[in-house]
């Protein structure tokens, strides 16, 4: 998996042959627009924000939400291995289980459609995954009474 | 105050400190033994293994092969380059003319040459002796393909939809029969091809615990003689064979 690159590190403008005093102004307006431009961009400005589908109503994820954002990733390539090589099935972190209550409510799935849960993160933060290459994106449950 | 107890004030400062939004020292190290009511998982006093009796498979009749695809969500294989976990083969002894009709599919090996040459350690045997492809570790050499001498190694060459939820499997990836683990992991004691044999009436194929002397496997196969595919190469397979 590719972390998503950071934009942050971008170097101001303004070259080596520039004199002291240009490139101190420069940097200065780099800062001022740095400082102001995150707060354009979260209120619906130039990139827009991942309109995240809600899960399924009444159940209750197994983290809350902050800690699963951040550390999902390794709860489910912890658990992969145990389940895999050690036949552990149903442990706490079960990809099974995300799929059960974040699949689309339209279309069964969480990977399918650009606005599908795990998609519409993904896609913004610029991370391709490739678990639903060989896992079914699909919940079994929705999949009944679902459109494609 | 002294750089001992300097780093020990230090250290208990850290421990409770948040690391990042939402996660916290104490937490990681509280998640690290593997949560839930998970279930024992795969035991090593078990060896799971088959007997299949030559002498009751049906030439022409492939019931174990459409089960498993069935079962793992394969298509029927029209090419010869298609996944293919079970297949049926016919053979023939040219001297006496005497045939035999038999279902060939992994033996899982108690030294497996897959397991041996794979160079990512995808390719391994599980603590109950099946052999399986860890497929997030696959990287599609085909070197195990090469290594099987039972040639019961697939490779996926084409991508997949529609999987079944209990087998994933993916382009890219080399495959084999896995002794339909899921249904065993879920406390299930037998096989998509062995339940499909014996509902057809012919009941060749025995699938049970070799370890367990109890077993129906282990009974029948201290009654009377079986034979190992390639018993030469000491493999010692956990398919074993009846009347050939």
């Amino acid at each position: 998996m590719v972390p998503p690159r950071s934009t942050s590190g971008a170097s101001p403008p303004g070259g080596r042959h520039q004199r002291t005093g240009e490139a101190g102004s420069a940097v200065s307006a780099w800062l001022v627009w740095a400082a102001l431009m995150p707060s354009a961009y979260a209120d619906g400005g130039r990139t827009p924000l991942p309109v995240i589908e809600p899960a399924t109503a009444g159940t209750q994820c197994v983290e809350p939400a902050e800690v699963m954002r951040r550390s999902h990733m390794r709860f489910l390539e912890h658990q992969r291995d145990d389940t895999v090589r050690g036949g552990v099935r149903g442990a706490k972190y079960s990809l099974k289980a995300c799929i059960d209550c974040h699949a689309s409510a339209k279309n069964a799935s969480v990977a399918r459609a650009e606005t599908n849960f795990c998609v519409s993160c993904h896609s913004y933060a610029a991370v391709r995954i490739d678990c639903f290459e060989c896992h079914t994106s699909k919940s079994p449950k929705l999949a009944q009474g679902a459109t494609r | 105050m002294s750089r001992r107890g300097f780093l020990g004030v230090a250290a208990a400062g850290l421990a409770g400190a948040v690391l990042a939004p939402g996660i916290q020292l104490i937490e990681i190290a509280q998640a690290a033994p593997a949560a839930g009511p998970a279930a024992a998982g795969a035991s090593a006093k078990v060896r799971w293994g088959m007997l299949i009796d030559t002498t009751k498979c049906a030439e022409g009749c492939t019931d174990c092969v459409t089960a498993c695809n069935t079962e793992n969500g394969l298509a029927p294989a029209t090419r010869s380059t298609d996944p293919q976990w079970i297949r049926k083969i016919e053979i023939k002894e040219i001297k006496t003319g005497r045939t035999a009709s038999l279902p060939v599919m992994c033996q899982h090996c108690a030294d497996p040459p897959c397991v041996d040459v794979c160079p990512t350690g995808a390719s391994f045997k599980r603590a109950d002796g099946i052999v399986l492809v860890d497929r997030h570790s696959c990287i599609g050499c085909r070197y195990c393909m090469m290594a099987c001498p039972y040639k019961a190694r697939s490779f996926v060459h084409e991508p997949l939809t529609e999987q079944k939820r209990d087998v994933p499997r993916g382009k890219g990836c080399v495959e084999s029969c896995t002794l339909c683990v899921h249904r065993l992991d879920q406390g299930d004691k037998t096989t998509a091809c062995a339940e499909a044999c014996s509902q057809a009436g012919h009941g060749a194929i025995v699938f049970g615990d070799l370890n367990d002397p109890a077993s129906e496997i282990s009974l029948r196969l201290r009654a009377a003689t079986s034979t190992q595919l390639r018993a030469d190469l000491r493999l010692d397979p956990g398919v074993r064979y009846q009347g050939l």
